[in-house]
């Protein structure tokens, strides 16, 4: 794919501010708009958009495993943070559980927050395996 | 207002099934991706629209003091919406794959389930 | 008790795994189990005849009042015994008889389901449970006359088996729900005090039907009776099991169950006296004209049950009596009939009573016990079956009403009746032993062990009633409502009018038997009024069923998607669009809306403008950016109207869904014109009109009152409960969370399906490049 020299130089330097801008919206959804479902969704934009420029190669080499392992490691860590009151306090499957104390940054830690970071895993992988397989193949 | 949205909703579904009823496996793809946007539409428009109340509790308040929106259908559209993101992606490698397989693009002759026919 | 009806199941479990040790010598040691409940339900004897009552329940689903309720009464301990008993023999004597099968542990896997099911039938207390029950033994029935699924009549014959009683079993499942209706209760137990207000409920006549209609086709009464004579394709042990002793007996079982709630009514007895009594001489007759031992014992069990039926609809103390010993008696000597008739059939291969004679040579217990039965079945003293006629006898003499009829009606039953007995039990064993015959081996003691017991038995029972009357008969005549405290069995009833006509039947019957010899002629003179028999309107009505089905999914299904499409299409916009004209008046309040603003118009404007171009263009990239601007119009709405949550992710979808498209547009079909004009301007005219009904619609929606009750929920403890203040991210990860993990989960299969779909098609090409190499 022929791209411009500023495409590749931006997109260089863009990865890692979506990258973080995408966990600012991950971590700030429980409060204000946001979310694991586009925090998630941003993400995948900006390594495809990385990928855009530098070729698929190059973020494959960058990612350093295929994307399609991020799906299974987020649906366990969805679904574990279901099962810790369960297994722990003897609550039903789901039940919320909080931190007491407001941590820097964050606010309340909950259960929630660990169950929206699988869903954001889960819709990385989601996007990047669908749109690197398809890529690939075309 | 309420009769633009109803108006966006009717094209948007009318257009759907229009690109549904064409031969063409392409346009069967856009069409569902219409329908699925005019759906999406219509869930919000039916649980009511309000002006600049979104569903989040402001600064330091508790709970809600003035009107805000339903999020129940905001919360169905928000999964809807990455659903069918999923759904029009496998669609799109299946019609592709179909292409590659049966060699035509013309729905009515893909109706047998013989490889040889 | 519960264990005791699951054994079977679990059984059955366990056979899938350690089936293949079932299939050697270790087959006798099936026999075990139902020889263990055998033993486990005998230990009830004492309880139940003092009068007790055993109940368990167990919760299932309490919210609907449906629990797994049983009851051991009178009724349902008679019942057990006999499953579990003849049960015990039939396992035993299957060990021989299907000695090497391929499929044993299979049959014994269906085989023990059954019983499982059978327990579960007669125990049950609650209908729910009862109808579960009652369906599996329709199911495993199935399996078990299709055993030899190669055979092609064994097939159609298990089907219509299946068709018949799955059809009752739905009637009965109505006739629960109708009942729970009326009295509030699925138990039966608390339906007995209420007989009096289901009596005189407005819908009693339909539960009495829906229940009629469930035992008349499992008990297999006319014109339902045709699906069991098919069914006698079975292995013999089926026959002996199913379609004899047990199954088929369930029918009567729910009438007899039923009778103290639902009967005393006229409609109902005199229904009962009608069917059975038709059935019963109808079938007695049709044993002349069959030629096939199992054709003659199916014909004289659909009788026996008519019997049944009958008996239970003279409603008196006699008759229940009668009914009760005549259970017993017939389960004894049928069941002997059907294993003697297995055992002929395993030896000389041959069921054809013409040709069969003089076997008393070779297979001496045998004939002993097929002569003991059929002396029982012809009801000579000094056999239970003599005491059972007496009984039925003096039942029907005592009628009120129609006494003559009856009594004609019941005597040339049993004429009949005995004269099918003689055929079966006693010519294949007495006269000459034909040539073709004389080598014919004596089967092995554990084949003729099991009918050997039973026909003793039934001596034994006669000789001494009285080892039966006060443990087993007395409580199911109390179970059926009626008094039973001056119940004693004899077998010398005095020289009286019953006796006499005792005397008549076995004069009448025996000469009878001297005089038609049952012969293909005879066979053949019934065949020629085949086609108005029940079973061929019954095959004709299938055939038709099948070819108006058959005309309606190739009119319907034609794998058109398109047509699909519009049909659906076209009856939603007619009929939704009837409604809407027919009863809503277009008023929309311009006051209650919001005002129009500049950038509402403006991203109206936007999206029609795209659908236009998407739909119209003939550049697939073009329609592809259209569809983005689409999504973009949708977008700017969510925006407008508080749904920030809404507008990121359709953003952020709509870009990913172009780039896909993107990427993959020129590996994808050009755009084809392949419809004309006219079919343009249709298809056009009819997603316009629903276009149009859908916004109609939901105009009109806008129009009523809404309930924000969860809405409101929600948000009002997003903050309280579940410490989040974005109430919509609050739904998705904690109130709905579960919803969402499968959401998830759906996303992650619709990646592995496109992972999935986009490898294959690198081996499909390899599969070509490899065919390309061949030719």
């Amino acid at each position: 794919m022929r791209t411009t020299i500023i495409l590749k130089t931006a997109s260089n330097y863009l990865l890692p501010v979506l990258l973080l801008f995408s966990v600012f919206i991950l971590l700030r959804g429980h409060y204000l708009p946001g979310g694991g479902f586009v925090g998630g969704l941003v993400a995948a934009i900006a390594f495809i958009l990385h990928s855009f420029a530098n070729g698929l190669k190059k973020t494959k080499e960058l990612l350093m495993m295929h994307p399609g392992y991020l799906i299974p490691t987020g649906l366990a860590i969805s679904f574990l943070s279901g099962l810790v009151p369960v297994a722990l306090f003897d609550l039903p499957f789901m039940t919320g559980l909080w931190s007491h104390d407001p941590v820097a940054i964050l606010g309340n830690i909950g259960s929630a927050l660990f169950f929206d970071i699988g869903v954001y895993l889960v819709v990385v992988g989601v996007t990047l395996t669908i749109i690197f397989t398809i890529s690939e193949s075309a | 207002m309420e009769i633009l949205i109803a108006i966006m909703i009717g094209f948007l579904y009318a257009s759907g099934i229009y690109m549904m009823l064409r031969r063409s496996l392409v346009k069967l793809i856009i069409g569902i991706i219409l329908l699925g946007n005019g759906a999406n539409l219509l869930i919000f428009f039916l649980g009511r629209i309000t002006k600049g109340a979104p569903p989040i509790i402001p600064g330091d308040a508790k709970v809600f003091t003035e009107a805000f929106a339903d999020p129940v259908p905001q919360a169905l559209i928000l999964t809807a919406i990455v659903i069918s993101f999923g759904l029009q992606s496998f669609a799109i490698v299946l019609v592709k794959r179909a292409h590659t397989v049966v060699r035509t693009d013309d729905l009515d002759e893909m109706n047998a389930t013989d490889e040889d026919s | 008790m519960l264990t005791a009806i699951l054994t079977g199941f679990l059984f059955s479990i366990f056979l899938v795994f350690a089936g293949r040790f079932f299939k050697g010598k270790l087959s006798l040691l099936a026999s075990l189990i139902p020889l263990g409940l055998f033993i486990y339900f005998f230990q009830f004897i004492g309880p139940v005849s003092n009068g007790e009552v055993i109940m368990r329940s167990y919760q299932w689903i309490p919210s609907f009042g449906v629990d797994l309720g049983f009851k051991l009464d009178g009724l349902s301990l008679l019942f057990s015994l006999l499953i579990s008993g003849i049960g015990f023999l039939v396992f035993f004597y299957t060990s021989s008889y299907l000695k090497g099968h391929q499929y044993l542990d299979r049959f014994y896997g269906y085989l023990a389901s059954f019983m499982g099911a059978m327990l579960g039938l007669v125990l049950s207390d609650n209908m729910i449970t009862l109808f579960v029950f009652w369906e599996l033994t329709s199911i495993t029935s199935f399996f078990l006359i299709g055993f030899n699924n190669t055979s092609g009549a064994s097939r159609r014959s298990a089907l219509t088996a299946l068709g018949i009683t799955g059809i009752g079993g739905l009637l009965l499942l109505a006739g629960a729900l109708l009942l729970n209706n009326i009295s509030g209760t699925y138990s039966i137990s608390e339906m007995l005090s209420m007989s009096e207000a289901i009596g005189d409920h407005e819908h009693y006549l339909t539960v009495v039907l829906l229940i009629f209609g469930a035992a008349f086709t499992k008990s297999a009464q006319f014109p339902f009776h045709f699906w069991l004579p098919g069914a006698m394709k079975a292995p013999t042990p089926v026959s002996t099991y199913l379609h004899s002793a047990t199954m088929v007996k369930a029918g009567v079982y729910l009438l007899m169950r039923f009778t103290p709630v639902l009967g005393g009514d006229n409609i109902w007895n005199t229904s009962l006296l009608v069917v059975g009594g038709i059935t019963m001489l109808y079938s007695a007759v049709h044993t002349i004209f069959r030629t096939d031992l199992k054709g003659i014992l199916a014909y004289s069990t659909i009788s026996a049950l008519g019997i049944l039926v009958f008996l239970t609809g003279l409603g008196t103390r006699e008759a229940f009596l009668a009914a009760a010993v005549f259970i017993i008696v017939h389960a004894l000597y049928k069941a002997t009939l059907f294993l003697v008739t297995g055992i002929i059939d395993h030896q000389t291969h041959t069921r054809d009573v013409t040709r069969l004679a003089g076997l008393n040579k070779v297979m001496l217990p045998v004939g002993i016990a097929g002569i003991l039965a059929a002396i029982s079945s012809a009801g000579i003293p000094p056999t239970i079956g003599f005491v059972g006629k007496e009984l039925t006898y003096e039942a029907s003499f005592h009628s009120e009403t129609l006494m003559i009829l009856l009594m004609v009606a019941i005597v040339l039953t049993k004429i009949f009746l005995l004269y099918a007995g003689f055929v079966a039990g006693i010519k294949p064993f007495i006269g000459k032993l034909p040539e073709e015959h004389a080598q014919v081996k004596s089967p092995d003691f554990v084949l003729w062990t099991p009918p050997l017991l039973l026909a003793i038995l039934g001596l034994v029972f006669g000789v001494a009633p009285f080892i039966i009357d006060t443990p087993i008969i007395k409580p199911v005549v109390e179970a059926m409502g009626a008094d039973a405290s001056e119940i004693h069995l004899a077998l010398w009833h005095g020289f009286n009018t019953v006796f006499i006509l005792s005397l008549i039947t076995i004069g009448i019957g025996t000469a009878l038997y001297f005089i038609i010899k049952p012969s293909e002629k005879l066979e053949a003179a019934a065949g020629r009024f085949e086609f108005i028999s029940p079973e061929s309107l019954y095959e004709r009505f299938n055939r038709i069923f099948i070819d108006v089905s058959n005309f309606w999914t190739d009119f319907f299904q034609n794998g058109y998607l398109r047509n699909y499409i519009s049909i659906i299409i076209l009856f939603l916009v007619v009929l939704v669009g009837y409604i809407l004209i027919g009863s809503t008046n277009f008023v929309i309040d311009y006051h209650s809306l919001s005002r129009i603003t500049v950038y509402e118009i403006t991203a109206t404007l936007i999206l029609i403008a795209g659908i236009f171009y998407t739909v119209f263009t003939q550049s697939r990239l073009a329609a592809v950016v259209a569809m983005g601007v689409v999504g973009l119009a949708i977008c700017l709405i969510f925006v407008f109207y508080s749904a920030p949550d809404l507008a990121m992710t359709q953003f952020s979808i709509d870009t990913l869904t172009v780039i896909l498209f993107v990427l993959v547009l020129y590996k994808l079909p050009k755009y084809l014109k392949l419809s004309d004009y006219k079919t343009r301007l249709r298809d056009g005219i009819l997603s316009a009109v629903f276009g149009l009904l859908v916004a109609t619609l939901a105009l009109q929606v806008i129009a009523e009152p809404v309930n924000k009750e969860i809405g409101e929920y929600y948000a009002q403890n997003a903050y309280l409960e579940a410490h989040g203040k974005n109430v919509v991210n609050v739904i998705l990860v904690d109130f709905r969370g579960v919803d969402t993990l499968i959401e998830i989960s759906v996303l992650s299969i619709a990646a592995v399906g496109v992972f999935g779909l986009m490898k294959l098609r690198l081996k499909m090409a390899d599969r070509k490049r490899y065919q390309d190499s061949q030719k």
